[in-house]
């Protein structure tokens, strides 16, 4: 393993900003990981620590391959981290809408740069990343219908769901679209929490990307188990909003099969407690993603259904 | 009259809610011609208060020379002016960067399209925008260059200093401006002062402009000011001048001068050892219409902007 700072910005009274890579394997520039970009992305940073952890231990054992190169970023926001701040704290820019980068521009598009030009001219890109709605998904493999996604590729990694999504404008400005265009194969993972750990959906994707790494020659670690991927595209999600606000009690959890008509939540009023609105399935379905704040406004996406006759195709 | 552009319920106790003020003349002509002025799409950007406030005080006064519709949206992010916050709270959202919106997505962007729904057809739309807290700007309108045969000659009439037609960059097309502009209603985009204040002077000039423009719309037929002739730019003349150190930016020129290449227009320095780290200095001769009030700075922050001219 080496370790090398990537990217450094001197601060005036702070440390300075190192963002730190882990280097596995040999020369080739096969596989880069990406974590934390955002200073909440707590469980993205935990993940990409214990792959660096797993790495080392393969390598002890001989297990990496000489030739095939592994690049691991943990994370780039801990400035943000480290005061409780999702974005840049100057400015609450988002590193990840700053791809692919100026090396003469401001401060965020100057650290995207940086880090775009250690992951740009990698074979294949993982992004742990995170949803701007808070809430929790069923662990999947995102990616953006650019005309260079590879469905195929992205169920090696064992996950239950492959989601393939349209472009909006502001998309454009992430690591994973720019990668694409740099035609890097890139896969954006998504996991049950983001500011918390949760070990049982971080255990999961951190063995979906050592499935990955040994599927494409990187490591020797044979696993079991995983997932025979289902591609989900966003006609076949069902989206469930609120129709009024308060107090939100949550009645399923991600991954239950629920019927049409089933009560997946309640509103509270928060002054008096009776319930003042029920969230019902609009169909039979799988729940795919659940608000899990304990207040909630109206027009909420509170879930994201898989529909049930989607679900088969 | 006050009316309702959007609104849903907060939880606890509070209704979200987008308003606008419907100002029409007293004549009952059904084509009458209509101009929205908008602002407070970034709560931390104020500027346009004042704006709206100065526009509605001149009508008020002679309602007679009205002659159509005058909306008036102070606050798109109403829970973010009110709170002294950029984007919209609790969303991690920049409000200029959802439109057109969605009747079926979130509540900001179920406000967005119930937002755009409002405003199209509209004669002309003035979005008016000041700076962030870090820098201060002229007045000035901004034109993506898919617009400008149709945006700058309304623009000129605007009684602002500067346009700057900028190239068209894909993240954009989810502004306010955009999705008016590609759908046939024409939005011009007003960048003044810094963000968290109000500068009256400028806020002055563009209530003249606005007024310049209405009478040219048919929207007011009383008294105005002949226009400033702005300076008219594209990208290629505009210099960037971004710090190379981090450390607290202290200015040594006023706003809005002419410069001359390797001109001094401030300095970066380190109070803990009291180093000198920049000498900022002009690449080009020029104007320099951008510069920072805000004296923290990392490598990159944004100094100042030069217009080149000779």
């Amino acid at each position: 393993m080496e370790k090398e700072i990537i990217y450094e910005l001197k601060s005036l009274y702070r440390d300075h900003l190192r963002i730190t890579g882990y280097h596995f394997g040999g020369n080739q520039k096969t596989v880069a990981i990406a974590g934390a970009f955002r200073g909440n992305e707590i469980q993205q940073l935990y993940i990409c620590s214990q792959i660096v952890k797993a790495l080392k231990k393969l390598e002890r054992d001989g297990r990496v391959s000489s030739e095939k190169g592994i690049l691991i970023l943990p994370s780039a926001n801990h400035y943000g981290m480290n005061i409780g701040k999702r974005f840049w704290a100057v400015d609450n820019t988002d590193i990840n809408r700053m791809f692919p980068g100026y090396d003469l521009g401001e401060t965020t598009q100057r650290i995207a740069d940086g880090i775009f030009r250690a992951v740009k001219d990698y074979e294949y890109g993982i992004h742990f990343t995170s949803f701007y709605i808070p809430g929790n998904y069923v662990p999947h493999v995102r990616m953006m219908k650019t005309g260079f996604e590879d469905v195929e590729l992205a169920k090696k990694f064992g996950l239950p769901y492959v989601m393939i999504r349209d472009i909006t404008p502001f998309d454009t400005t992430t690591l994973n679209y720019n990668w694409q265009i740099w035609e890097t194969k890139a896969f954006s993972l998504y996991t049950k929490e983001t500011d918390r750990i949760d070990l049982v959906s971080a255990n999961q994707a951190i063995e979906a990307v050592l499935r990955f790494l040994h599927d494409r020659g990187c490591i020797d670690y044979p696993t079991y188990g995983g997932f025979l991927s289902r591609k989900v595209t966003e006609d076949m999600i069902e989206i469930v909003k609120t129709d009024n606000a308060g107090l939100f009690r949550c009645l399923v959890d991600i991954e239950t099969n629920v019927k049409a008509g089933e009560i997946l939540a309640e509103i509270v009023d928060p002054y008096e407690g009776h319930v003042i609105s029920r969230v019902l399935a609009p169909c039979d379905g799988m729940v795919f993603f659940h608000h899990d704040e304990p207040l909630v406004y109206q027009n909420t996406i509170a879930f994201q259904m898989i529909r049930m006759e989607a679900s088969y195709v | 009259m006050i009316e309702k552009v959007a609104s849903s319920m907060l939880p606890v106790d509070e209704e979200f809610r987008i308003q606008k003020n419907s100002i029409h003349s007293q004549a009952s002509d059904a084509n009458q011609k209509r101009i929205c002025i908008v602002t407070g799409t970034h709560g931390d950007e104020l500027e346009g208060q004042y704006v709206c406030y100065e526009v509605q005080r001149r009508l008020q006064e002679n309602l007679q020379h009205l002659k159509g519709i005058v909306d008036i949206y102070p606050a798109l992010n109403p829970l973010g002016v009110d709170t002294i916050t950029r984007g919209v709270p609790k969303f991690d959202l920049d409000m200029n960067r959802i439109f057109p919106g969605n009747t079926e997505g979130t509540m900001v962007e179920y406000a967005a399209a119930k937002i755009i729904e409002d405003m199209s057809g509209a004669d002309m739309v003035i979005d008016i925008h000041a700076s962030n807290i870090f820098l201060k700007e002229i007045p000035q309108v901004r034109i993506n260059e898919m617009c400008q045969e149709t945006l700058v000659p309304y623009a000129k009439r605007l009684n602002i200093d500067y346009i700057w037609i900028h190239s068209a960059a894909t993240v954009l097309e989810s502004t306010l401006a955009h999705s008016l502009n590609m759908t046939g209603t024409p939005c011009l985009v007003v960048e003044m002062g810094v963000g968290m204040r109000i500068t009256r002077e400028y806020g002055n000039q563009l209530t003249d402009g606005i007024f310049t423009l209405m009478k040219d719309l048919g929207i007011w037929d009383g008294p105005v000011t002949e226009p400033k002739e702005p300076i008219v730019s594209t990208d290629g003349n505009v210099s960037y001048l971004n710090a190379a150190y981090s450390g607290i930016f202290v200015s040594c020129v006023e706003h809005w001068i002419n410069v001359k290449k390797g001109e001094k227009i401030g300095e970066i320095v380190d109070p803990l050892t009291g180093a000198l780290l920049e000498e900022v200095l002009s690449p080009v001769t020029g104007v320099l219409f951008t510069l920072r009030e805000y004296p923290v700075v990392y490598e990159g922050s944004l100094v100042g902007r030069i217009l080149e001219r000779d």
